[in-house]
């Protein structure tokens, strides 16, 4: 086993506290990361693309903003990977797919927007699997990405290249998406913090739409308190975005410390070993936290999410769905790839034919298959039911718990080309952190322990719409006693 | 074309969907402007040329028009969700369009068309518009032209479309149909409404069946329709064309069809049936419009008075035929009719020359104005033809009547000056007078050209006359 992982991070807050008393320069701490990525990305390709020029020009502005006593963001100087799902003004964004080659935005993401503000330094765009879709960056147009605890592994996906990106070091942060664990289950695999936030909670303006009504924006960090900070950066109202929430949360950070004797944690039994496909080393790192949060006073029991069986039919009837509609836009006619054919219509299926892999056509055709006359009701509408069902059982366990817990991902990170041949195999990946999704609930993966083959696992938690603070609150405990 | 609708027992059935763009100032997901006639490609934006990333954010002023109209038409304002329509077209940027679906905005109201008789509405609903495409190329159109232009200009412009229930019945009541559409659109003022310009662009679902029927036979759906002239008769041309392949033993298929203006005949488009399936799905990226019941309620109390309650003030004075009713609400001069009516205009007159001298507009024309000159004309201090003529000069630049005739020389001229004028001639032209006297009317014209000749047009036409049989009586 190679490992590209170093001995010890250095943490995000640490970072920017460092460059803005003027301890040290953002161009110094982009400088050093900048090394780290020469050196050791070609053996992880956690990049689309560095952006060395733009982040070496930010970083530059950062230090003279200091040098000028002027304020500078609670991100100041810390080198963040977003991931290419997400606009850029200026820079190439291809969402891992050939069809949008050479397309570069005319505008920021929210996201990007907020960053920048907060003085962070944008090291470069992290690969994923294209257009989000997949739990291995295997489905990426320009090659896979490595697990950096062991080269021959996958890093989980779709947000891999940005799980890999912190865990490798090249970024004591990351950006990434989940639209069905996208970032949660990666994190998993990388032995990384990541959070899906409440939908609503951070922009999805700028971000290319995979499933709308599903997709989330949010951050990859080594420690819970970086993932609250960047969670408390990136997140809030956008009026650009139609379901972005108005209501203001407290401060994720505020009760990040506190002793959690007081709260009720529920275990998912159906994840714990309800469903098949959940392994027996991963379960046992999941009953491991359930002991430390019992033994730090909080009161821990196992409950019932029944729905959690039909989550993940309807999660693939749902998102490929969305999908079907949100890729049409990619048809050669106004940027990205166009393969010219004899009229319209077969430069459009040219284009498509050549510019998207076979994932993303698979989820195309599936989508459409399900929004058609006549199987509508049969699949699409029996998929929302599962929705509604779905958030009526979280809605009944959420007046008696404060949050949930069960494994992120139901196994640790496997070989590269392992699950490619077999979607099936590759959805079930995805059984714990789907019902977040489809609810819209916010999730926090930490690292919780090693398999037997050394790679990490990770532990959820679940909690209500907006409840990011006791999350982080729960997470953080388990973070402590992880160390 | 041979009127076969009119004969045996054939019975026209016609539903219409009609477009409207809105008049927002901006388009109804982006802060673009939604303006007519710029550089193609200058009013964009990543959201209305559907960038990857972009989303949409509803105009809310575009939703409160719809409602307007909704509240007018006597619908129900519903809780109503977005939804796509998923179609690949390049004028349309994301490949599918935002409209909404089963659950739009305006549900179940009725239309009532100035003959008092009603057409039932099913929907009023909520849409973006599409880019325009121009084919480059001898045929014009998009198979074999050379190449493609797209303006996404009118891309994401707010559009309603209103649905009527298949109830109209003949040609007269599909044009009534539109025009009365079209007066409440104004009234309400959220359309300019020009069919010319497309800011209102007719679809007819047109069927035939025989008297006595009850179900409904296959309809074909024409587009490409761009008067009411058009209108009607590309119902026509549809319905005899129906009939036709009735008698024929055969059927109609259903499909769109295109009119061409030109040959005068409707065109086959795609067929329905191998058209596309169109795939609609809620909006995951707006939610769903709760209108407030205060939100209604303010909508009904702000409501402008529209057409139907406009004609029956009109037509409450006495002297007003209906038609001329219907042509000033239509032209939106109601309201000034009963202005100068109130002032001491009497009905007839001042409706005269709104429709007869007035058409073009009302310029600087006032109310208090139109209602003096008709007292001068009536008082007959002036003539029909000197009033017709400072008619449109207070239209053009404004000010009183009475300095108006002062200043055009247009004095009343005294009934003696015009009584020696006609003796006058009678002298001088004793074989017309001759003529006239023994019931030869066609010299009557010749006697009052040169009085009016010789009075530069001031004298007053009927007083001529009146003298005119005063004398030839009493010879």
């Amino acid at each position: 086993m190679s490992s590209m992982v170093p001995d010890q991070y250095q943490s995000a807050s640490e970072i920017a506290e460092l460059v803005t008393t003027g301890e040290i320069s953002a161009i110094e701490i982009l400088e050093r990361h900048l090394n780290h990525i020469e050196q050791y990305e070609k053996d992880v390709h956690a990049f689309n693309l560095v952006t060395i020029d733009e982040a070496r020009a930010a970083a530059e502005e950062t230090d003279k903003l200091i040098a000028k006593g002027e304020r500078v963001g609670p991100l100041a100087g810390v080198p963040v990977a977003v991931k290419d799902n997400l606009c850029t003004e200026g820079i190439p964004t291809t969402a891992s797919s050939k069809i949008l080659e050479g397309w570069k935005p005319p505008y920021d993401a929210t996201v990007v927007k907020k960053l920048k503000e907060a003085g962070a330094t944008i090291v470069g765009k992290t690969n994923l699997d294209e257009f989000a879709m997949g739990s291995s960056t295997e489905n990426s147009a320009f090659g896979p990405t490595r697990n950096p605890h062991d080269l021959s592994c996958v890093p989980g996906g779709s947000s891999g290249g940005s799980a890999a990106a912190v865990a490798a070091g090249f970024a004591p942060i990351a950006i990434g998406s989940d639209t069905g664990g996208s970032i949660r289950q990666p994190a998993s695999l990388c032995g990384v913090v990541g959070v899906k936030p409440t939908y609503g909670g951070v922009s999805r303006y700028g971000l290319l739409a995979f499933a709308s009504s599903l997709d989330q924006v949010g951050p990859f960090a080594t420690s819970v308190k970086d993932a609250a900070i960047v969670h408390e950066v990136i997140g809030g109202y956008d009026p650009l975005d139609s379901t972005s929430i108005k209501q203001t949360s407290n401060s994720f950070l505020e009760v990040l410390d506190k002793d959690i004797s007081t709260l009720k944690v529920g275990v998912i039994s159906e994840l714990m070993g309800g469903i098949d496909g959940i392994t027996r080393e991963v379960i046992e790192q999941a009953n491991k936290a359930v002991s430390v949060l019992s033994a730090a006073g909080a009161q821990v029991e196992e409950i019932s999410l029944p729905a959690a069986l039909y989550c993940l039919s309807a999660y693939y009837l749902i998102a490929p769905a969305e999908a079907s509609s949100n890729l049409s836009r990619y048809d050669g006619v106004r940027y990205g790839l166009r393969i010219d054919g004899a009229n319209l219509n077969e430069m459009n299926v040219n284009t498509r034919t050549e510019g998207f892999g076979d994932e993303v056509k698979r989820r195309i055709m599936l989508g459409t298959y399900a929004l058609s006359a006549g199987y509508y009701d049969a699949y699409y509408g029996k998929a929302l039911k599962v929705r509604r069902l779905l958030a009526e059982n979280f809605a009944a366990l959420y007046k008696e718990y404060d949050v949930l817990l069960s494994p992120t991902s139901p196994c640790t990170a496997f070989k590269l080309g392992e699950k490619v041949s077999d979607p099936m195999t590759m959805y079930v990946n995805d059984v714990c952190t789907i019902p977040s999704n489809l609810v819209g609930h916010p999730a926090i993966s930490i690292p919780f322990g090693h398999g037997q083959d050394g790679m990490p696992i990770g532990v959820q938690i679940l909690a209500p719409p907006m409840k990011e603070p006791v999350m982080y609150q729960v997470a953080h405990t388990l973070e402590m006693a992880a160390q | 074309m041979n009127q076969e609708i009119f004969k045996d027992n054939w019975e026209l059935i016609v539903g219409l969907e009609v477009h409207t763009e809105l008049a927002t100032k901006t388009k109804l997901f982006c802060g673009c402007l939604n303006q007519f006639g710029n550089e193609p490609n200058t009013n964009v934006c990543p959201v209305c040329l559907g960038l990857p990333g972009s989303l949409p954010v509803v105009n809310e002023i575009a939703v409160y028009f719809a409602m307007q109209l909704g509240r007018a038409l006597h619908c129900s304002v519903n809780r109503s969700v977005f939804a796509r329509k998923n179609y690949f077209y390049p004028d349309m940027p994301k490949d599918y369009q935002i409209s909404q679906y089963d659950l739009p905005t305006n549900l179940e109201g009725y239309l009532e068309l100035p003959s008092g008789e009603t057409i039932g509405i099913e929907r009023a609903h909520i849409e973006e518009d599409t880019g325009k495409t121009t084919h480059i190329g001898t045929s014009g159109r998009i198979s074999g032209a050379d190449y493609s232009l797209v303006d996404y200009n009118r891309a994401g412009v707010p559009l309603i479309e209103i649905v009527s229930k298949p109830e109209i019945r003949t040609i007269e009541q599909a044009k009534a149909y539109v025009s009365e559409l079209r007066g409440i659109i104004l009234a309400l003022e959220i359309s300019d409404a020009k069919m010319e310009e497309g800011s209102i662009r007719v679809d007819a679902n047109v069927s035939v069946r025989e008297i006595g029927e009850n179900d409904l036979r296959t309809r074909c759906e024409i587009k490409n329709v761009n008067s009411l002239k058009s209108l009607g008769r590309a119902i026509e041309y549809e319905a005899n064309r129906h009939i036709g392949l009735y008698k024929n033993g055969e059927s109609p298929r259903q499909e769109t069809r295109h009119w061409d203006e030109n040959a005068g005949r409707t065109r086959s488009g795609r067929s329905k049936e191998d058209a596309e399936d169109y795939r609609y799905f809620p909006e995951p990226d707006l939610v769903p419009l709760n209108p407030s019941e205060e939100t209604i309620t303010k909508i009904d109390q702000e409501m402008p008075e529209l057409p139907s309650k406009r004609r029956e003030k009109l037509a409450n004075l006495t002297g007003v035929k209906p038609s001329d009713v219907a042509l000033l609400v239509e032209r939106n001069h109601d309201v000034f009719a009963l202005d100068v009516i109130r002032r001491g205009g009497l009905p007839d007159q001042v409706v005269k020359h709104l429709v007869n001298n007035l058409s073009a507009g009302l310029g600087e024309l006032t109310a208090e104005s139109l209602a003096q000159l008709v007292q001068m004309e009536n008082k007959s201090e002036i003539t029909s033809t000197q009033a017709k003529k400072m008619l449109g000069e207070l239209v053009q630049r404004g000010g009183t009547p009475a300095e108006l005739a002062t200043e055009l020389g247009f004095e009343a001229i005294e009934t003696n000056e015009i009584e020696n004028l006609v003796d006058q001639l009678i002298n001088q032209h004793s074989d017309e007078w001759e003529r006239f006297c023994s019931g030869d009317t066609k010299v009557q014209g010749f006697f009052v050209g040169q009085v009016m000749k010789a009075t530069s047009g001031q004298a007053d036409g009927k007083l001529i006359n009146q003298i005119l049989n005063e004398r030839s009586t009493s010879k």
